[in-house]
């Protein structure tokens, strides 16, 4: 087993994600299974990271069981979210849009 | 070890706590009951149905609730033209041996004279139980429920793990435990049914969970709120793995549906999706319609794992609340019984959680309150639903 960011845990040995156990921020280098990467933004607490490279249609597996469907080629390192994984069942929702219009009607987070 | 006693009701159950219900049976009737119970609010819970169609669940689920063994005395509060069927509740209650009484506000004088004649019964009813005997009760006649609300990618590997790891050590002393639901099992079935004590309770566990998946797929969303996925938790599947773990690692003795009183020991699945067409809207609006099925079910306490944060208690049964999030247990301590973040920052294991929710569970059933039920949380919801009755395979032999 190659060398993986403390910050990052492997639940099950076939996973290709990582749970994130402690914020990390954009910019801040992650070790992932021996390798340094960047990561592109910030992730909380209980998201995950990609392990290693999950193409397009490839299946997302935590806990040893798949969890959905990569929807677009998923880079080493990247967050695994919403925007790059569906439900083999039912559609995810998100208040993302909404959320987004409110902050840029009320310019909220500009400093 | 901490001693345990109940009160004895005329079914054999026993309660651990001894409260008055409150219930009004149709939603206006529910400011009156609110009215009623407010001057003694720690004792006298509101419950109530607001519909003013009959529907056979709801009466049963009523029911239930009101010889729950936590109850002993229930007001009745209704308007007077509602369709629920008061009388047939009134008389269930009445051969349960619990006093009861029903006022109905058309024939009492209206809003402001059924509150007064409804607080002087509450008052006299717990002027009674203050003297209720307890009687000793063994950890093998607790009936424990876990719900998860407000999940996050850290339910899944802390707070529910530990919750399993309590569920384990209450099976074992020979309690029942009921976990659920269906919709957030989607993903899990397979998984599930290989721990079925027969090969055909694992046909029916399999079977339960793709008809909530039915269900879901017609209504649109899963079991699933936006808040999952800021915490987190991508799809439905993944937020099922999560919370399949509160059931631990005991095999599984049935199934039932809300109402059914688990007959043993052991550990059950509640199937809370309805049965036949997709009717009355979704299974479970939020997490105490879920409470309110295990209490229905007989739970005397329900264990809830939050990594989001929720705060919500019962009317009737205590609610321990787990933080699975360390980050949100930090914001949110005091309205938090147990810390399973530790497990996530590497400073406890699961089986030290574990055994620290066993123990509260004990302490809980011994009488100490828990930070919901201390802070007057007493939550109740009920809403349309049908189902069929489960079949002979469901149960224990």
């Amino acid at each position: 087993m190659s060398l993986t960011d403390r910050r990052l845990l492997l639940l099950s040995p076939d996973d290709n994600v990582l749970v994130v156990r402690a914020p990390i921020g954009a910019g801040e280098p992650i070790l992932v299974e021996g390798l340094e990467l960047p990561l592109n933004n910030a992730v909380s607490m209980g998201h995950k990271l990609a392990r290693r490279a999950i193409r397009a249609g490839e299946p997302v597996v935590k806990y040893g069981a798949v969890i959905g469907t990569a929807t677009t080629d998923i880079p080493q390192g990247a967050h695994v979210h919403t925007h790059n994984v569906r439900s083999n069942y039912t559609a995810t929702h998100t208040l993302e849009e909404a959320r987004a219009a409110y902050e840029i009607a009320n310019e909220v987070g500009k400093t | 070890m901490t001693e345990l006693s109940g009160f004895l009701r005329s079914d054999g159950r026993k309660g651990i706590r001894n409260r008055v219900a409150v219930a009004y049976l149709v939603e206006c009737a529910h400011h009156v009951a609110r009215e009623i119970a407010w001057p003694n609010r720690a004792e006298a819970h509101v419950i109530g149905f607001p519909g003013c169609f009959p529907n056979a669940y709801a009466q049963g689920m009523m029911e239930r609730l009101c010889t729950h063994p936590n109850v002993g005395a229930v007001l009745l509060v209704s308007l007077g033209c509602e369709s629920f069927n008061r009388f047939q509740l009134e008389s269930v209650i009445r051969e349960s041996g619990r006093p009861v009484e029903t006022l109905v506000i058309q024939r009492s004088g209206g809003t402001a004279a059924t509150i007064a004649k409804g607080q002087a019964w509450i008052a006299a009813q717990l002027e009674e139980l203050a003297s209720a005997e307890r009687v000793p009760m063994d950890v093998s006649e607790l009936v424990v429920g876990t719900v998860c609300g407000g999940s996050d990618g850290t339910s899944g590997i802390s707070g529910n793990p530990a919750a399993g790891r309590a569920f384990d050590r209450l099976v074992e002393a020979g309690a029942a435990c009921i976990f659920e639901e269906t919709g957030e099992l989607i993903g899990c079935e397979e998984i599930m049914a290989t721990r079925a004590v027969t090969p055909e309770l694992a046909d029916i566990l399999r079977a339960s969970v793709a008809k909530a998946a039915r269900y879901y797929s017609t209504l649109g969303y899963g079991s699933f709120a936006a808040g999952n996925a800021d915490g987190g938790l991508t799809t439905i599947e993944e937020k099922s793995l999560g919370a399949y773990a509160k059931s631990g690692q005991s095999q599984i003795s049935g199934l039932i549906k809300p109402g059914d009183i688990p007959p043993k020991g052991g550990l059950y699945l509640m199937d809370v999706v309805p049965d036949g067409e997709v009717r009355f809207g979704f299974p479970n609006i939020s997490d105490n319609a879920e409470i309110v099925e295990m209490m229905a079910s007989g739970a005397h306490m329900t264990l809830f794992v939050t990594g989001r944060g929720s705060v919500v208690g019962s009317a009737l049964a205590p609610v321990i609340k787990i933080a699975a999030n360390p980050e949100m247990y930090e914001r949110l301590s005091a309205d938090m019984d147990v810390n399973a973040g530790r497990i996530i920052l590497g400073e406890a294991s699961v089986d030290q959680v574990g055994q620290e929710i066993y123990d509260l569970v004990l302490e809980a059933a011994a009488g100490r309150q828990t930070c919901s039920e201390a802070m007057g949380h007493a939550e109740f919801i009920l809403t349309y639903k049908s189902f069929e009755p489960i079949g002979p395979a469901c149960l224990p032999a």
